[in-house]
């Protein structure tokens, strides 16, 4: 009997998923005992036609990384949903958007003008950017088309689930490949769409180890600004930290090391917005006698969009800048 | 839509406390003032959260007025003391997003104010009418569009 079909794909993402994947150590060969790989551009040399080639529905497990932001990424996302029978949005780009998504502040013609003229180590007085189609001896070369706005895996299409995490954590990819393993080999119900996998449904603060006290601030850090405390809150010494507004799953691993929370795991269940909830919980800690005086401090938050939106711009309410 | 059919659409977050009753006297005391606010009546306006902004720009709101009672004057206290720290970080934020920070105002406007509620309401529509649509849904998810398939196709496997 052949093994059920297992694909990876990376969209706009920096490849930092899937050398997550690698986390899982030796539990790697499981996969491998489980599953045909059919497609995994990173590990193995199947091509696109390799997976046009299969029937609907072939392959069970398709983890997606990345960001939709061009017409190859929509394209594959397309492809490898009619191809899929469970398609996971993996890792903060292809659940959120991710870091690709603060792109949506531009649009591509600006960043085309950033990146190929007013980058300071460019020069390029004949104004030459590269060619969506190109003509050349041998034949036609093209490049995908750069999309103005960023997308979300599920913005694109139908999405079974989600694990979060800029890079998710190994133990959590484990635990979600142990899973749908133990469903495949024992038989039983895989969770209901739309399940956030391989993450809690609390916030970070929940597994953070810091003690925390009353939240009161009186203006904001750097982590370099203030003396070392391995104990205290991160957010009750000034530092913005996003646990508050941050899916729990991770283990608290940044907080624990004194960096403050950047928020990849996403929202917690019942938060639509995790930046627009980071702003209003800030606002709340804010200590000072006047409502002028808190005014002035939350003003001194250098970059309120970098910070909340820092992975989930593109799955926002506002989604994008306008142009 | 030429630039003097375009009619404001505008949301207020209203504190029960004090703006909407400042509304209602505006009203009773037949104060003339632009039709083009929709009042929501919130328990405090620090129950306003940056989440009820962005939702109400991102559905098609031209303009957000945020009103509340005086400092110090706050039914639960402080409460109004949140929305005063929220206002800037969300002006600086919509800058961020391009959107013109004027589009989101804060006031206080007290129960005995009718006379201010009107004319911060007609100030406020007369702003947002110089500022013109904003039209978040319609303009600027107009390319959420699928694309054709045939034509991804083509453009990545050629």
């Amino acid at each position: 009997m052949s093994k059920p079909k297992f694909a990876m794909y990376w969209a706009a993402a920096c490849g930092g998923c899937e050398i997550a994947v690698l986390q899982i150590k030796e539990k790697i060969l499981e996969v491998g005992e489980n599953f045909d790989i059919v497609f995994w551009p990173v590990a193995t040399d199947f091509k696109y036609k390799d997976v046009e080639a299969l029937a609907d529905g072939e392959i069970l497990l398709t983890l997606f990384n990345g960001a939709v932001r061009n017409s190859e990424n929509e394209y594959m996302a397309h492809l490898l949903r009619q191809k899929s029978q469970v398609l996971v949005a993996f890792g903060a780009c292809a659940a959120q958007g991710g870091i690709p998504g603060l792109a949506n502040v531009s649009n591509a013609a600006e960043i085309k003008e950033l990146v190929y003229i007013d980058n300071p180590s460019v020069l390029n007085p004949d104004r030459v950017f590269p060619q969506e189609r190109f003509e050349v001896p041998e034949g036609e070369l093209d490049l995908p088309h750069l999309y103005d706005t960023v997308r979300a895996l599920d913005q694109v299409e139908d999405v079974d689930y989600y694990i979060p995490g800029c890079p998710p954590e190994g133990p959590q990819i484990w635990a979600v490949l142990e899973t749908i393993i133990g469903v495949l080999k024992n038989g039983g119900d895989l969770p209901p769409k739309g399940t956030v996998l391989g993450a809690g449904t609390k916030s970070c603060c929940d597994e953070c180890s810091r003690v925390k006290e009353e939240k009161k601030i009186t203006g904001f850090k750097k982590p370099w600004e203030v003396p070392w405390d391995p104990e205290k809150c991160l957010l009750e010494q000034g530092i913005i930290c996003m646990g508050p507004v941050t899916r729990d799953g991770c283990g608290g691993r940044c907080t624990s090391v004194g960096m403050p929370c950047r928020g990849c795991y996403g929202p917690p269940p019942g938060v639509t917005d995790q930046g627009a909830k980071m702003l209003s919980t800030l606002a709340a800690i804010i200590d000072a006698d006047s409502p002028e005086k808190i005014a002035e401090i939350a003003a001194t938050v250098p970059d309120p969009l970098g910070t909340f939106y820092r992975f989930g711009l593109a799955k926002s309410m506002l989604r994008r800048a306008k142009v | 839509m030429s630039a003097n059919e375009f009619e404001p659409r505008i949301i207020g977050f209203l504190c029960r406390w004090c703006s909407y009753n400042g509304a209602d006297l505006a009203g009773t005391s037949r104060m003339k003032y632009p039709p083009n606010l929709i009042p929501i009546k919130t328990n405090c306006s620090g129950r306003v959260e940056a989440t009820h902004v962005m939702k109400a720009f991102a559905d098609g709101a031209d303009g957000v007025l945020i009103s509340g009672c005086h400092p110090g004057d706050c039914h639960y206290i402080n409460g109004n003391w949140r929305t005063a720290g929220r206002y800037p970080m969300l002006k600086k934020l919509l800058e961020q997003l391009n959107i013109e920070p004027g589009r989101l105002r804060l006031e206080w406007v007290s129960a005995a104010e009718g006379d201010k509620w009107a004319r911060v309401v007609t100030e406020f529509v007369e702003e947002i009418r110089e500022l013109g649509p904003l039209d978040w849904k319609d303009e600027v998810h107009a390319e959420y569009t699928d694309h054709d398939a045939g034509e991804l196709k083509e453009a990545v496997t050629a």
